[in-house]
């Protein structure tokens, strides 16, 4: 079925075929939340990775903190944010690794008034496909 | 009887209330989103409403993926601050008018809007930082000074409600409240947005063009601007932006013709633009 939002550059819509494929690894992500399991994933990261059946991918993203990885096998930011918060990353700090841009350059530009909207509402502008 | 006076549009962006935790708000990175809520915080002072119903969405907090309800109603007599991840933002437990919940759940769920019903509910900042932003510096051992009814909507697993449902649903809202026997004072607090993308490569959008748009059509057109497809919030605001349409349902539960007293609007907050907006209804 053709979804309309998937020419939108740069940008994974949560949808429920995201939210079936990543629900293990967004489940364990949101664990996170609470303290004394922020103290086991701490003390055994594998151990506690075994209590979520996630596929091999999503594990290795989670240990490789391959943050676009995450959201590209499923994971959706808010669930993810929470294991960037276990490091102590904030959001804004997140967004900058995401983009590729580092974190220092990404804040400039937010200071300068963000990402403009010319040139990053189709695909096509990216020179990607749809 | 129960009558609304007012709506309250509001971003609730996590960082704002990280900078009013932390006491930084007269930095010169907060100082201008914050002077633009000194003029609400009079008028909130001098219109203090009995009870806010206040439209937010959960970030993955009290619900997570396994249960999403669409439009949930916090029935319980008390909510707690939640842990985030890095611990309860200091600030007062919010306070429910249990009576008035529970007959908003009735009158809804009459008016064949399907309500999950929330007895136990943490609220995250999507719910705090707008009491924050709106009655100042509250600490734990405060008092909000309204009692407060949440309801939280899905916006994280796509689709979220159309802005057409939301706003029915705040004319729905309106006639519960209109059909409660006590004499209340009602504000509707719609939160979340402007323009803001928090993930993956196109992060950090901003356009204020359409923000300011937005705005314009929620005071002069909002059943126009209540039509409004979800993949243009997404395009235009950024995949975070449709929680726009939160801003609906608070726009329905008043009158046709209000009067916009007050406008702020900044970028950046974060990784988005602060929106703002207070309605009054004449």
């Amino acid at each position: 079925m053709k979804k309309d939002y998937e020419d939108i550059p740069g940008t994974f819509v949560f949808d429920a075929d995201r939210s079936r494929e990543g629900y293990h690894l967004n489940q364990f992500c949101i664990s996170l939340g609470k303290q004394k399991n922020r103290d086991a994933f701490k003390a055994d990261p594998e151990g506690y990775l075994d209590k979520y059946p996630m596929t091999p991918e999503q594990r290795q993203a989670v240990l490789d903190r391959d943050w676009n990885r995450l959201l590209e096998l499923g994971g959706n930011i808010y669930y993810t944010s929470k294991l960037a918060a276990f490091d102590g990353i904030n959001f804004q700090n997140l967004a900058g690794l995401m983009t590729g841009m580092g974190v220092e350059a990404y804040r400039e530009m937010m200071l300068k008034g963000g990402r403009p909207i010319e040139g990053n509402r189709y695909k096509s502008e990216w020179g990607e496909e749809e | 009887m129960a009558r609304i006076t007012a709506g309250v549009g509001c971003s609730h962006v996590p960082a704002i209330g990280v900078a009013m935790d932390t006491g930084i708000t007269d930095q010169p990175y907060w100082k201008p989103v914050f002077d633009g809520f000194k003029k609400s915080r009079e008028w909130m002072k001098e219109n203090t409403p009995d009870v806010i119903f206040l439209v937010y969405n959960d970030h993955c907090t009290a619900f997570d993926a396994s249960c999403i309800p669409t439009f949930a109603l916090g029935c319980a007599a008390e909510f707690q601050p939640a842990d985030e991840g890095w611990g309860p933002r200091p600030v007062p437990v919010v306070k429910n008018h249990q009576k008035l919940a529970s007959h908003i759940a009735q009158s809804l769920i009459l008016d064949e809007f399907d309500i999950t019903i929330m007895n136990e509910m943490e609220v995250d900042h999507g719910l705090t930082v707008p009491l924050s932003v709106m009655f100042g510096e509250h600490g734990p051992d405060d008092e909000w000074p309204s009692l407060v009814i949440p309801l939280a909507v899905n916006v994280v697993q796509y689709p979220a409600p159309t802005g057409n449902r939301c706003f029915n649903l705040g004319k729905a809202v309106r006639k519960a409240i209109e059909s409660y026997d006590e004499d209340l004072n009602v504000m509707v607090f719609g939160t979340g947005g402007m323009s803001h993308q928090l993930q993956y490569k196109r992060a950090g959008l901003i356009n204020p063009e359409w923000d300011k748009r937005f705005l314009d059509m929620l005071t002069e057109d909002p059943v126009g601007l209540s039509k409004m497809p979800h993949v243009e919030y997404l395009r235009e605001a950024g995949s975070e932006g449709v929680e726009m349409v939160m801003w609906h349902v608070m726009r329905g539960a008043l009158n046709d013709e209000v009067k916009e007293i007050h406008r702020h609007y900044h970028v950046p907050a974060s990784n988005t633009a602060v929106g703002h907006i207070i309605l009054e209804n004449v």
